[in-house]
């Protein structure tokens, strides 16, 4: 299968899912009874008519649906409830670099230390060297973010003072090193413990048995022989792994108080700005599918042997 | 090898034996059982005979430091917190083991019905699953306790509809595997019903599998409830879990850390015993992938 034949069916199977996302985000928002302007003050009912009229809240649930649609397949996410003047896509503008800052770099020094753990763990396989570094990543994987967000904070912030506690200043390094941390503490755990069992493999195969038998050094065979199926399982993990990095980043939100997108999701969520919650749902959708693409991509470009499949 | 297929029940007695002691030799496992037992046993007791109530507020000890009368100290509102955190424990494991079973059954019948049925049926139901896989649920569950109000039920029923997808690919590639082996076979000679053929005959080969993804299930779940319940979308107070506990005491860690940190080691302590207990079974019950 050619990779633009595997683009169109990949794009096919997309387009499906991202309605069943829609629809069901829609759904229910709408099914359950309350409206994003019928909570807290008492509005005059002409005037919340008037309002209701001008987000086309009256019409048929079917109309909206489908002027929803017809927005979305045009990209317009649509204006937000309880942002006044503010459309979605604006605050998805504003939010998700923040995410997209604080991910990429969590993302990247999980990388690279759990990439030197794993791999040193492997070489020394049963040794202290080994079993220390597993026994945290254990530990790494199973303390979530919401504890070790709050702990990186009593202990750098609040009694050390060497850090700041939370916010964001435009993305200034040190308010940035504590919510990246804090984000990279499991997925380096993770990736250590995945480099290690790959790499064991690996190391154990019979083509690096040849390469050691030919007298490379242990710097060449690791570096030109082991490093490339050592990174396959990588690749495919790291797509959903970015994606999720976006999407879950809603602690380390609001633990660090960061204005990312997830923030603005919890909020619309609790007051029923429709447009909003669902905008951001169909954008998850959309980066989950699109990095499991570009995952896929690269995993055959890595590996001759694997064959593009829908 | 004959004498031991001839008597079936004491040969399937034999294997769960040797998976033990297989288990036995894993000292990680074992220490995580037993710390596992302590603990349930813990959550068990511990609020039947403590003076303590979970609910009751003591306006008179606010804060009251860990000593003697209070071995962990008192919360905000005076309750004692080892009380409240063995509730936390109880909670935590209930969802988790509950939302697990549940997320295993799904999976399971799902799985072994795909890999089984095989062709239109089978591209059909996994098709379905991988489009699953792209939704994403933490919105999702979020949007859900929101709108239906934070039910215990419901974030069961979410989290376990969320996390079944893993086991049901997981199962369907066993059985793919199964189905085409000489004792299906004999089975199918015999003009076993379909149904009767995936319960009686493919699905009890699946067991040591879904034992060990049933075991990795459940702290994720755990984590999981935590990650609601910390968004203040998980049990109602004054029902507390461990996520409820550790968000209250990242509220109040600046002047009393011992608020955090006690229900955040308990929390730490059940996820991690259940991954290693999961690794021990993974080499006890699959002994292909000895690592």
């Amino acid at each position: 299968m050619t990779v633009l034949n595997f683009l169109g069916r990949r794009l096919m199977i997309a387009v499906p899912t991202l309605l069943v996302i829609a629809t069901l985000a829609f759904g229910l928002l709408h099914a359950t009874p309350g409206g994003p302007f019928d909570s807290a003050k008492q509005i005059p009912p002409e005037i919340k008519h008037s309002i209701e009229a001008k987000y086309h809240l009256d019409e048929p649930l079917w109309r909206q649906y489908l002027r929803y649609l017809n927005d979305l397949a045009h990209g317009d996410l649509g204006p937000s409830f309880q942002y006044r003047n503010t459309s979605v896509n604006e605050l998805i503008r504003a939010g998700l670099p923040v995410d997209a800052v604080v991910g990429s770099l969590a993302l990247l020094a999980a990388l690279l230390t759990g990439g030197v753990v794993g791999t040193v763990a492997a070489l020394r396989r049963n040794g202290p060297w080994d079993h220390v570094p597993m026994f945290f990543a254990v530990l790494g994987i199973s303390v979530p973010v919401f504890v070790t967000g709050p702990l990186l904070i009593l202990v750098f912030a609040v009694r050390l003072h060497w850090l700041p506690s939370g916010d964001w200043r435009g993305g200034e390094i040190r308010y940035l090193i504590l919510p990246v941390t804090a984000l990279a503490l499991p997925y380096t755990a993770y990736i250590a413990r995945m480099v290690r069992g790959a790499a064991i493999e690996v190391f154990t195969s019979p083509f690096i048995r040849t390469a050691r038998a030919k007298g490379l050094p242990t710097r060449i065979v690791v570096l030109r022989h082991a490093l490339r199926p050592v990174l396959m399982p990588l690749v495919s993990f790291l797509g959903p792994a970015f994606a999720g990095v976006l999407t879950g980043s809603i602690i380390i939100e609001s633990v660090f108080g960061l204005p990312g997108i997830g923030r603005y999701f919890l909020t619309g969520a609790i007051n029923r700005d429709y447009t909003l919650v669902v905008g951001i749902t169909v954008l998850y959708g959309v980066l989950i599918i699109l990095f499991n693409l570009l995952a896929d991509l690269c995993y055959a470009w890595l590996d001759p042997r694997v064959r593009l499949q829908s | 090898m004959n004498a031991a297929v001839l008597t079936e029940p004491a040969a399937a007695a034999g294997q769960w034996r040797q998976c033990w002691l297989r288990l036995r030799r894993h000292r990680a496992a074992v220490v995580a059982l037993g710390v596992l037992g302590l603990v349930v046993l813990a959550a068990l007791v511990v609020p039947l005979v403590s003076p303590y109530d979970f609910a009751t507020p003591d306006w008179d000890e606010l804060y009251h430091p860990p000593d003697a009368s209070h071995w962990l100290g008192t919360d905000a509102l005076g309750r004692d917190l080892f009380v409240r955190v063995m509730w936390g424990c109880r909670i935590s494991l209930l969802v988790g083991i509950a939302a697990s079973l549940v997320s295993v059954l799904i999976g399971v019948v799902w799985g072994a019905t795909a890999g089984y049925s095989g062709g239109k049926t089978d591209s059909l139901m996994m098709r379905s699953v991988d489009i699953l896989y792209t939704v994403p649920f933490i919105p999702l569950v979020i949007v859900l306790t929101v709108l239906f109000g934070r039910s215990f039920l419901l974030v069961f029923v979410a989290i376990g509809a969320v996390s079944w997808l893993d086991i049901a690919r997981i199962v369907r590639g066993q059985t793919l595997s199964l189905k085409n082996r000489e004792f299906v076979e004999a089975a199918r000679a015999l003009g076993l019903s379909n149904t009767r053929m995936i319960f009686r005959h493919v699905v009890p080969n699946l067991l040591g599998v879904v034992i060990i993804y049933a075991t990795l299930t459940v702290p994720t779940v755990i984590l999981f409830e935590a990650f609601l319940s910390f968004l203040g979308l998980g049990v109602h107070a004054p029902l507390a879990s461990l996520g409820t506990l550790v968000s209250d005491g990242a509220n109040h860690m600046k002047s009393h850390p011992y608020l955090l940190t006690v229900p955040a080691v308990f929390l730490t302590l059940i996820v991690c015993c259940f991954s290693y207990l999961g690794d021990g079974l993974r080499d006890a019950l699959d002994p292909r992938e000895q690592r």
